[in-house]
C-alpha cells in the first residue's frame, strides 16, 4: 500500500458505513458491528458497493469495535471475534473477482474509533487502560488480515497517542491517524490541526489528516497546516458530506456528490494522498470523487 | 487580600479549572467574613461566565468547560455547610430535567449544558444517556420541572426527541413544561417541526434560552 502511495498515486477511500447500514434496516441504537456477526452478507455488500464505486481503500465495520463501545450493545465478550471477522469480511469483498484486475489494491484499513471514555482529569480511563483497549481491537484486526490500521475521528490527543502506541505494540502494519476538527477549526477537545499532526508524526504514524468534522470546505484550510506540521506523512481528507439538517423527519447532508468531488480535486491539489468521505456520504459520492481523482 | 482581589482570584480559579485552588479560596473567603452567597455569585460564578463565553466563540473547549465546572462545584461544596448553617441557599433560577434521548449514548454535550445550567443556579436533574420517553415522563412527574432538555448527537436518534414530546402530550403534561432541544443536526426549524419550544446551539446558549423560556412561561 505504501509503495502505491509512494508512486504518487492518489488513493480513494470509502464513505459512510453507519447511515448506509441503517438504510439497509440496521435499527437505530444498534451498532453496525453487531451486523458483522448477524448480517455479514450486508456488510460485504456495502464494501462491494464502495469498491464498485471506485474505492481503493475500504475500512472495516469496526469504528466502535473497542470494548467499552461494544459493551453498550452487550457485545463486549466478543471484541476479538467481531474485529477479526470484520477484517475477514472486508478482505473477502476485496478479493471478489471483479477487483482483481485493478492495477493497485484494493486495500483494507482496520477502522479504529474513539473509546467514548475520557482520561483524567475529565474521566477515569487511564493511559495504559486505553492502550490495552486499543491493543485488543487492533490485534484482532491485524489477525483478520487488514493492510493498515486506520485510527479516525479522534479529538483527544492522549487517546490518539494511546491508539497509535497500541498499534505499534501489536503490529508492524502502517498506522494512519486522523482527527475530527469539528469545533471552530479545532477538535472538540481543543486540538489544532498543527498540534494534532505534529504529535502523530512524532509517534510514528505514516499518515494523518482530517475526517468527519464540520463543513468539508474547512478541510482546505486544515490540509496545508497538517502538511507543514507533519512533513513526509501521507495526507488524508475524508470529510462529511456537508452539514446535516433535518428536512421533515429526514436528515439531509448538504454536500452532493459533485460538491464533494470538486473539493476532492482541491484536496489533491493541496497534497492529499488519500481522499474519501465520512458521515452522510454514499457510493454515489465516492464514484464522483473517484472519477474526479482519476482525471 | 482585599475582597475585590479575592473575587478576582476566585474567578481565575474557575477559569483555570482548579478545584483545589477554588476550595482554598472558599475557605479564605469564609475566614475573611465574606458571605458565602456573595463568594459564589460575585467571585466564582463570573469565572464560569467568562469560560462559557469563550466556549461559545471557540476560544475554550470541552476540557476547559468541564474543569471550570469542577472548580465551581468544588467551591460551592466547600461553601455549602456555611450556607446551610445560615439557612441560606442560592436563588433557584428554575428546575430542569435533562437527558440524551433513547438510542443515543453521547454524553458530553448534554453534560456541559447541565453544568452551565447548574452554574447559573438552576436545579438540574440529569437523567444520563439513552433515556427512554417513559423515563423522561417519570422524571417530569417526580420533579415537576419548568424545562425539559432533550439532547441527541446523531441524525438518526434526533427523531427520538419527538417521541418524548409525544409521550408528554399523551400523558397530558406537555403544557406543564417547556421543551428545549439540542444536537448537531438540530435547528430552530427542527424544534418547530416536532413541537418543541426552543433550540439551543451550545451550553452557553442553552442558559440564555432556558432563562427566556422560564421568563415567558
Amino acid at each position: 500500500m505504501l509503495d502505491v502511495l509512494n508512486s504518487g498515486r492518489v488513493l480513494v477511500a470509502d464513505g459512510a458505513t453507519g447511515t448506509m447500514l441503517q438504510a439497509e434496516g440496521l435499527p437505530v441504537g444498534l451498532p453496525g458491528e453487531a451486523w458483522v456477526l448477524e448480517r455479514p452478507d450486508v456488510i460485504v455488500k456495502l464494501h462491494r458497493a464502495y469498491l464498485d464505486a471506485g474505492s481503493d481503500l475500504i475500512l472495516t465495520t469496526t469504528f466502535g469495535g473497542t470494548r467499552p463501545r461494544l459493551a453498550r450493545a452487550r457485545l463486549d465478550d466478543r471484541v476479538p471475534e467481531i474485529n477479526r471477522r470484520a477484517a475477514e469480511l472486508a478482505r473477502e469483498a476485496v478479493q471478489a473477482g471483479t477487483y482483481a484486475g485493478r492495477d493497485v489494491g484494493p486495500f483494507v484499513g482496520g477502522d479504529v474509533g474513539p473509546t467514548g471514555e475520557m482520561m483524567p482529569p475529565l474521566g477515569k480511563l487511564t493511559y495504559q487502560g486505553a492502550v490495552d483497549l486499543f491493543a485488543e481491537q487492533i490485534g484482532a484486526l491485524a489477525a483478520g488480515g487488514v493492510d493498515c490500521i486506520w485510527i479516525e475521528t479522534m479529538s483527544a490527543l492522549e487517546e490518539a497517542r494511546a491508539a497509535i502506541d497500541a498499534a505499534r505494540q501489536v503490529t508492524d502494519l502502517p498506522v494512519f491517524c486522523t482527527f475530527s476538527f469539528d469545533t471552530h477549526g479545532r477538535t472538540s477537545m481543543g486540538l489544532s490541526p498543527s498540534q494534532a499532526a505534529a504529535a502523530v508524526a512524532e509517534l510514528g504514524a505514516v499518515g494523518t489528516g482530517a475526517n468527519c468534522g464540520h463543513a468539508p470546505e474547512e478541510v482546505l484550510d486544515f490540509l496545508p497546516r497538517v502538511g507543514e506540521a507533519a512533513p513526509g506523512l501521507y495526507l488524508v481528507a475524508k470529510p462529511n458530506a456537508g452539514i446535516p439538517r433535518m428536512v421533515g423527519r429526514q436528515a439531509v447532508y448538504d454536500a452532493d456528490p459533485e460538491r464533494l468531488a470538486a473539493l476532492a480535486r482541491q484536496y489533491v491539489d493541496l497534497g492529499a494522498h488519500i481522499v474519501g468521505a465520512c458521515c452522510g456520504s454514499s457510493p454515489a459520492h465516492i464514484a464522483a470523487i473517484a472519477a474526479m481523482v482519476g482525471e | 487580600m482585599t475582597q475585590e482581589r479575592l473575587y478576582q482570584e476566585m474567578a481565575q480559579a474557575v477559569i483555570g479549572g482548579l478545584p483545589d485552588r477554588a476550595r482554598t479560596l472558599a475557605a479564605e473567603a469564609l475566614a475573611a467574613g465574606i458571605e458565602p452567597l456573595d463568594a459564589i455569585e460575585e467571585g466564582f460564578k463570573p469565572g464560569m461566565d467568562t469560560v462559557g463565553e469563550a466556549f461559545a466563540c471557540g476560544e475554550a473547549f470541552i476540557p476547559d468547560l468541564m474543569m471550570s465546572g469542577e472548580a465551581l462545584k468544588a467551591a460551592i461544596a466547600a461553601l455549602e455547610p456555611e450556607l446551610m448553617a445560615r439557612r441560606q441557599q442560592r436563588q433557584v433560577s428554575g428546575k430542569v430535567v435533562i437527558g440524551t434521548v433513547q438510542g443515543d449514548i453521547h454524553e458530553i454535550g448534554k453534560t456541559l449544558v447541565a453544568t452551565m445550567l447548574a452554574a447559573n443556579g438552576f436545579e438540574v436533574h440529569d437523567l444520563g444517556v439513552d433515556v427512554s420517553p417513559a423515563t423522561f415522563l417519570d422524571a417530569v412527574r417526580q420533579f415537576e420541572p419548568d424545562v425539559v432538555g432533550l439532547s441527541a448527537l446523531l441524525t438518526t436518534t434526533l427523531l427520538n426527541q419527538e417521541a418524548v414530546i409525544t409521550t408528554l402530550k399523551e400523558a397530558g403534561l406537555r403544557d406543564r413544561v417547556r421543551v428545549i432541544v439540542g444536537g448537531v443536526p438540530a435547528s430552530p426549524e427542527w424544534a418547530a417541526e416536532i413541537g418543541a419550544d426552543a433550540y439551543a446551539e451550545n451550553a452557553t446558549d442553552a442558559v440564555r434560552v432556558v432563562k427566556e423560556l422560564i421568563t415567558s412561561k
